[in-house]
């Protein structure tokens, strides 16, 4: 679309637009229980099994803030460069609606617990920073099912009153890629913190995208449309791509966009108007008088630093220096908590004379293109880190070529089993013994001989030939260079 | 003994103890009494049934070391008890039956009373004459067609009426205090965050706070020991050493300095208020208290910031009564139409001008002129008690601007009505406890109250001051029982 590959802009006869973008993620906080009850948030449990008297509001319920999910807000702030407030308040959120029990939802308005930040994204281009508003704390609502019954409607409160992060970005993303980094780096962000398991499957991460758009050079905004509830990064991305040529389209047709509240059908792949800015509700905010204001002392906050594991951020540099690894390796290792484990598994487990180059090649070629197609997160890799480190000792030490330990690998994949065993079982073990090659050899070079006539009067192109032949009589495992040198010579 | 419903908590608690009396006949004598009472109309839903069936199982194994050992006792229908109808006097909630116990309930059948029934009130504590509720008006026992007050109407009719010992009501910006008053009866509002709000339907989340209502002071302090604990179910609770109130109850109040706001001396208060308040001056002089002169320089601006306070956490505090979980549910062609049906039909009038009034606060562009504001002057409410207590132990003013009026007089006029809480509503914004004890009758014979103010955990000091006065006083509440036929 633009001639700078990096840039995202949306072109109109001479004109060329910037598309402006703000995310208000919402992540499920990982606990046990509800942000004000004691209920289980356990995903998949069958309808209003797990709904307390708070959760359903019943007559003269209190509220009682879960200290834990209000670590794990803290942890996050601090995993996003933030500002910790020590004095955060409780405000409610005041609307009906038939899955809201209370009639409002217990937010952060004025005086979230976590304020500025910072996340960094790595683009092709290079480093990129996005500014975080800031992190709030927040009841979710229960769900609504409207498909049941042709009549009525269905109320499932399992979901009322877990615990959600409103995590706030500023309007510092400026393509569908950049949204999709930036989702990836939060989800990975939180994964690292255990803070939240970023299940966008389940509802654990999803996101309202605010979208506006400006003549490329512009430093005023445009006027911006909230996209509500989408909950996929690639269904984010189509909404953004569809919004801004939507609003392109008004301002080249003279028209003006109005501010408002759209959908995202996922079906016919188009934003829809759900209200605009002057149905917007009037949510009455205003102090909980159930919850006195929050208060954190910085003891408590800088208890919950030492509790911070490494971040990708740092992971990703250690990985460089440590392993001499590239940034762009470095990226695909540390983007997801398990996989970095997983690498720094295999690496212990090489020992002392490894081959980490390799050992990277293979978690990012093979074992990521069957986790792929299995479907697999890497903590449920049908291969140990153990096992891999030692498939790729055996290559790195000549007992099997590479292409033998991809066959070696395929067997492994079969209850976790040991390569070593493997190779030693099916006799795949690497020919190495010179007088063995060489005979060999001799009886192909006699069974063509006039091949190497040819070769001698100058086809170089035969010597590829020769190593085939050796290869396949030896059934794959002759040792390549043992071939290669043992042909020179012969030839 | 035939008098068994005249006596006092104390006397009761006593005589069971010393096995004259069992808990079967104490239960089945308030019972009956209430039974000859209906017209005052003092209950909503009445369990005596099983309350004797407690009784006599209490008497089989009497365990004389509780505090409330088989005394019955009906509460305000504000209070969720399990497995028995809580209606907060309102249609909405009309058959709403919890499975679960208020704390300060909890702790009084911890100490083993026993439930007769649940007690009229105004409808969710909107009122301050019992008319809002949708199960009719009060008879206050003092004379017929007078309100008793409230919201704890059916409260302070059923201790003054003998149908129960003693009983709790909750107060928000008067609500104990005032029908206290209006029938010869004790009332105490504790400080906030000394009951747990835990299981009380609520009004005002802010300003609410149950408390107990008793013929005298003895029995206010036996019962605020009973239902005055830390509860970490309410956040709102305040973990604070409590007194053991009725055995530290003194009479020994010399040199108390007791303070009189000049603020409290309102235009067309009536003579016989002041008079009053005169009289209270003096007895507390003659128990050895100094009288200072104190000023709370913003009690004028302590309704109107209350009745935007109160409102405008009503208005969210009820939200939740929509017909979708629980409840009263009207017939509706969609979602937005049920509801609408629900709540007009579901509550009544006071209630509804309450949540509109503090929808409206709440709204956005009048929420910093109302809302906002209204948090800043109570602040200022605060402060001026906070100065007064450099100087005072105590404040001492009228409990009510006037004595019980008739049912109907008032009712539609709500600016009077709200006017009945001047004296008591500037105690609720502030968190501070108040108690209202009867001291003296008007030209008609109705009684009068004064209240004592102070310092917010300091009940054990208001009780000794009311405690010592009392006897001074030395009221005698006149029960015709014109009711009974």
């Amino acid at each position: 679309m633009s001639k700078n590959k990096s840039e995202y802009l949306i072109n109109r006869k001479d004109n060329q637009y910037e598309v402006v973008i703000g995310l208000e993620v919402h992540a499920q906080v990982t606990s046990e229980s509800k942000l004000f009850s004691a209920s289980s948030t356990k995903f998949g449990a069958e309808p209003n099994t797990q709904v307390s008297l708070v959760d359903a509001a019943f007559p003269g319920m209190l509220p009682v803030i879960n200290e834990f999910c209000v670590k794990q807000a803290i942890k996050t702030g601090i995993g996003l460069n933030a500002k910790i407030n020590n004095r955060s308040v409780f405000d409610r959120k005041n609307y009906f609606y038939a899955d809201l029990p209370q009639g409002y939802q217990i937010s952060q308005f004025k005086d979230p617990i976590v304020g500025e930040g910072k996340v960094i994204l790595d683009m092709p281009e290079g480093q990129k920073e996005v500014g975080i508003e800031r992190l709030h704390l927040e009841q979710d609502a229960g769900k609504s099912i409207h498909d049941l019954d042709p009549q009525n409607t269905f109320v499932d409160l399992n979901r009322s009153g877990v615990a959600l992060m409103e995590i706030v970005s500023k309007p510092d993303l400026r393509s569908p890629d950049e949204v999709s980094a930036y989702i990836k780096k939060l989800r990975s962000i939180m994964r690292y913190l255990g803070t939240c398991d970023g299940n966008m499957q389940e509802g654990s991460l999803r996101a309202d995208v605010n979208v506006s758009v400006r003549a490329k050079g512009s430093k005023e905004f445009g006027t911006r449309c909230e996209i509500k509830n989408v909950n996929s990064i690639k269904f984010m991305q189509m909404a953004i791509e569809y919004e801004a040529n939507r609003q392109v389209d008004l301002i080249e047709e003279g028209k003006s966009i109005d501010q408002e509240t759209r959908l995202f059908d996922t079906k016919k792949n188009e934003t829809r108007s759900m209200r605009s800015k002057e149905d917007a509700h009037d949510y009455r905010y205003f102090p909980d008088p159930d919850l006195l204001p929050l208060e954190v002392s910085d003891e408590f906050i800088n208890q919950l630093k030492t509790d911070i594991p490494e971040l990708p951020d740092d992971k990703k540099k250690r990985f460089i220096e440590e392993f001499k690894l590239s940034p762009y390796e470095a990226n695909i290792l540390v983007s997801d908590i398990d996989t970095g484990k997983y690498f720094e598994e295999v690496v212990a487990k090489m020992g002392k004379n490894k081959d980490i180059k390799l050992a990277v090649n293979w978690i990012t070629g093979e074992l990521f293109a069957v986790l792929n197609n299995k479907n697999l997160e890497i903590s449920q890799s049908p291969i140990s880190a153990k096992n891999l480190a030692i498939l790729v000792n055996l290559i790195k030490n000549g007992t099997i070529s590479g292409k033998i330990a991809k066959t070696v690998f395929e067997l492994m994949m079969d209850g976790d089993k040991d390569p070593q065993k493997i190779v030693e079982e099916k006799g795949l073990k690497q020919q190495s013994d010179p007088k063995a090659l060489e005979a060999l050899i001799d009886k192909i070079i006699n069974d063509n001989r006039d091949k190497a006539i040819e070769y001698k009067q100058g086809k170089e192109k035969l010597f590829g030939f020769f190593v085939g032949q050796a290869m396949k009589v030896s059934g794959g495992k002759a040792n390549p260079q043992l071939i290669n040198e043992i042909l020179k010579k012969k030839l | 003994m035939s008098d068994i419903t005249k006596q006092s908590l104390s006397e009761l608690v006593k005589n069971i103890k010393d096995k004259k009396l069992s808990s079967e006949e104490v239960t089945k004598a308030f019972i009956n009494r209430s039974e000859k009472s209906k017209e005052l109309n003092a209950y909503i839903t009445e369990d005596y049934s099983s309350a004797l069936e407690k009784a006599k199982k209490f008497d089989q194994k009497p365990n004389l070391e509780l505090k409330l050992p088989g005394i019955p006792m009906a509460v305000k229908d504000l209070f969720c008890t399990d497995s028995i109808r809580t209606t907060a006097g309102s249609k909405i909630l009309n058959n709403f039956v919890p499975t679960y116990e208020s704390t300060v309930t909890q702790n009084i059948w911890n100490e083993g009373a026993i439930l007769l029934g649940k007690l009229n009130c105004d409808e969710f504590a909107m009122g301050s004459s019992n008319e809002t509720s949708f199960f009719g008006n009060v008879q206050n026992p003092i004379d017929k067609n007078l309100v008793p007050g409230g919201s704890s109407g059916g409260s302070a009719s059923a201790v003054a009426g003998q149908l129960t010992p003693i009983t709790i009501g909750t107060d928000t910006g008067g609500s104990i205090r005032q029908p206290a008053s209006f029938t010869g009866t004790v009332g105490l509002k504790p400080t906030y965050g000394s009951c747990s709000r835990y299981g009380i339907v609520a009004f005002a989340s802010s300003l609410d706070q149950a408390g107990p209502m008793a013929q005298n002071v003895k029995d206010c302090a036996l019962l605020q020991e009973v239902i005055s604990t830390y509860d970490p179910k309410d956040s709102t609770s305040i973990d604070f050493k409590r007194n053991e109130y009725s055995k530290e109850l003194s009479k020994n109040i010399k040199g108390k300095k007791i303070g009189i706001p000049k603020e409290y001396r309102v235009d067309g208060m009536p003579q016989e208020i002041e008079e009053l308040w005169q009289k209270g001056i003096q007895y507390a002089k003659n128990c050895g208290a100094e009288i200072v002169d104190i000023s709370l320089p913003h009690t004028s601006y302590a309704l109107p910031t209350y009745y935007i306070v109160a409102p405008a956490e009503a208005s969210s505090n009820l939200a939740r009564y929509d017909g979708v979980k629980y409840g009263f549910r009207a017939k509706g062609e969609n979602l937005t139409d049920m509801y609408e049906k629900t709540r007009s039909e579901g509550f009544g009038a006071e209630v509804q001008r309450r949540i509109m009034i503090g929808t409206y606060v709440l709204s956005s562009g009048y929420y910093d002129a109302y809302y906002l504001k209204a948090q800043k002057v109570r602040k200022l409410i605060k402060n001026d008690f906070d100065e007064a207590y450099k100087k005072v132990d105590a404040i001492l003013t009228p409990s009510t601007p006037s004595s019980a009026f008739k049912i109907g007089e008032k009712k539609d006029d709500p600016v009077s009505m709200y006017l009945n809480d001047i004296f008591t509503v500037p105690v609720n914004l502030a968190g501070l406890p108040g108690i209202s004890i009867p001291a003296g009758h008007d030209a008609k014979g109705y009684p009068l109250g004064l209240q004592i103010i102070g310092k917010a955990f300091d009940e054990q000091n208001i009780l000794n001051i009311a405690y010592a006065m009392e006897e001074k006083i030395n009221f005698k509440n006149k029960i015709t029982d014109w009711w009974i036929k």
